[in-house]
């Protein structure tokens, strides 16, 4: 137990305020508060809605990262209020505090958000085991420890949708279907008991739900309340579709596998080679750009194009330690 | 002041679409006083897309790179956050999983090296920082940069993940409050730009799968840092420099509005305050020009 005594800290809350009923614009509220060095983020909405303003309005239900409810955004940063204690939040931020939805363009009113694009996206991967079972089975469909680590914690997720809208991709592209959505889908991919693995893979792989239109930020990972590390789900994905042996060729498989070959036969990167073993005939999209870049001597020359010292090494460890083949 | 030596793993890009970042890097180390042993055996670091096709052949590899800095007994340091990342995170798998470290040492016997993980990794910008110090590097600034505002762009592959990234340097990073490039700005002399994309992904890594997701987020960048009234952009990547800097026309039709700074490579601009001339620094390089110096 804590031996420190609780202290307490004046902070400056800006606050989210938008009713879609009423409101033409959002707009902030200024809250002054005393902070104890004990309370949680969900706290201090608690307390605007029943010291300040009963009309402020958030989700909350577990109290316990449990439910996925109240996550919001603290100066930009998804978090899970219940989890989060301000005294982190203090530390990361300092004493004025800007309290936001999720996703400010999805807001309904203030904390809450509208996020039937999160539900829509999270219901199309299936996330559910697809599997003919017998109706009256002699024993119990037993895993062993070892297959369910396999889930790499991804069945944690609470669906609280920090990584969603923390995701820059999402903002942009609304056919994306996000990392909450992947790497649930993931965790389905893992379960020996799931017999649609392929067909599931497959439907992710199509170019719409852009699992290869991950930027590798990291911000769904750097949010995640229950560190289920969405983008490293997503990377699995991406080394299950080429270890079954289905990823089919695009720009973006080419352009993983591309790599292998510029190592192969430099150790280094020939970047001209892999934009054009990626790209195909389609670049001569890239042509203008190259000529601007080949002008500012941005561009090696094939014969100046660097090897690595003892590449012999480099190709005997290709030979053997590959895993992977397309 | 002690000479700092340090192994150097120059990643891909230094060596053909960024060479101003070799050339600035070089200067700047010799005004420094501190000398690079360049890895000249390494290969590429996969970049996170060889990572999405064979997992385990991207670990030998970068273990092998590693390998060679801990032959040196020097710590590795990076110049491109893509390079870090994906290396210390091979670092930080191994020595935290002795099976998976047996087997990649296996595979590394066969050329009779071993990945013992002695060495630390570190990207440039840290290196400075923890080890000379931002006093330092004020005492040596003989041009300080101060008409400039100076926008600095972190990128992502140096702050994210956290847990990780601060494992393998002195200075704490907070992901979502930066400091380490706004501190060397305001030492080199110049005035930071604050603006929300600072710590923002740029695109780089899928201009070939998802060329309009990656100009909005070019777009957006650049747009921020000109929207703070910044004079030029600063980042420690060269694979952020390379889209903010070569993608502009595709990042200005995507958002619907003209956006151009020059963008610099972190150690251009410690160069130009520590008194480098213009060709050390490759400032011809860019294809938005320099053209303030």
């Amino acid at each position: 137990m804590s031996t420190n005594s609780i202290t307490t800290q004046k902070v400056n809350f800006k606050v989210f305020r938008f009713n879609a009923d009423d409101d033409y614009l959002p707009y902030y509220e200024d809250y002054n508060m005393e902070v104890t060095s004990e309370e949680v983020v969900l706290d201090i909405l608690n307390r605007i809605k029943w010291d300040h303003d009963g009309s402020f309005s958030y989700r909350r239900s577990c109290r316990h990262g449990i439910c996925g409810a109240c996550a919001i955004k603290v100066n930009g940063r998804s978090t899970l209020a219940c989890k989060e204690s301000m005294t982190t939040m203090i530390e990361m931020f300092g004493t004025d505090l800007v309290l936001e939805p999720l996703s400010i363009k999805r807001s309904v009113k203030d904390m809450i958000i509208d996020k039937a694009d999160f539900w829509d996206k999270h219901e199309a991967i299936h996330p559910y085991l697809i599997s003919d079972i017998e109706e009256d089975p002699e024993h119990e469909h037993l895993v062993t420890p070892e297959q369910a680590e396999e889930l790499l914690e991804a069945d944690l997720c609470i669906q609280c949708g920090a990584c969603h809208y923390a995701c820059p991709v999402v903002e942009i592209n609304e056919d994306f279907f996000g990392p909450a959505a992947f790497a649930k889908a993931y965790r389905f991919e893992a379960d020996v008991r799931d017999d649609a693995h392929t067909e599931r893979l497959l439907y992710l792989h199509e170019e719409k739900q852009g699992l290869w239109d991950c930027v590798k930020c990291f911000e769904c990972a750097e949010v995640c309340p229950k560190e289920v590390n969405p983008i490293d789900k997503i990377t699995k994905l991406h080394q299950m579709l080429f270890k079954k042996g289905v990823a089919t060729s695009n720009v973006a498989t080419r352009h993983a596998v591309g790599f292998k070959h510029s190592i192969v036969k430099r150790g280094v990167l020939d970047e001209g080679q892999l934009v054009l073993y990626s790209e195909g005939p389609s670049i001569i999209k890239h042509i203008p750009v190259a000529i601007k870049m080949f002008r500012k001597g941005k561009i090696a020359m094939p014969w100046a194009i660097p090897k690595s010292d003892n590449l012999d090494e480099i190709q005997k460890l290709v030979e053997s330690s590959s895993t992977a083949k397309f | 002041m002690e000479k700092l030596k340090y192994a150097l793993f120059t990643g891909c890009t230094a060596k053909q679409s960024t060479p101003e970042q070799m050339m600035s890097t070089l200067a700047v180390a010799e005004k420094l006083n501190i000398e690079l042993v360049e890895l000249t055996e390494a290969s590429c670091c996969g970049a996170s897309h060889l990572q999405d096709y064979d997992d385990f052949l991207s670990l030998v590899l970068n273990a092998r790179n590693i390998a060679y800095a801990e032959k040196h007994g020097l710590t590795m340091v990076t110049i491109c956050n893509t390079c870090q990342l994906n290396t210390a995170m091979t670092k930080h798998r191994l020595d935290n999983n002795a099976d998976l470290k047996n087997k990649v040492n296996e595979k590394l016997k066969e050329v009779g090296l071993e990945y013992k993980g002695t060495s630390n990794i570190t990207h440039f910008l840290y290196a400075i920082i923890d080890d000379i110090g931002l006093d330092k590097i004020k005492e040596m600034v003989v041009t300080p940069l101060s008409q400039f505002n100076i926008a600095p762009f972190y990128g992502c592959h140096n702050i994210r993940p956290s847990e990780l990234q601060n494992g393998s340097h002195k200075t704490k990073e907070d992901p979502y409050n930066p400091t380490s490039l706004d501190d060397l700005i305001i030492a080199c002399g110049g005035q930071t730009v604050e603006y929300l994309e600072k710590n923002k992904c740029c695109g780089f890594h899928v201009e070939l799968q998802a060329p309009k997701t990656a100009a909005i987020l070019t777009g957006n960048a650049i747009a921020g840092a000109m929207d703070g009234n910044a004079d030029w952009m600063v980042t420690p990547c060269p694979l952020c420099h390379l889209k903010l800097d070569t993608q502009t026309h595709h990042a200005s039709e995507a958002i619907g509005r003209e956006v151009e700074l020059p963008v610099l490579h972190m150690q251009q601009m410690i160069g130009l305050a520590l008194g480098c001339s213009a060709d050390e620094l490759g400032l011809k390089h860019h294809l938005a020009e320099v053209n303030f110096v």
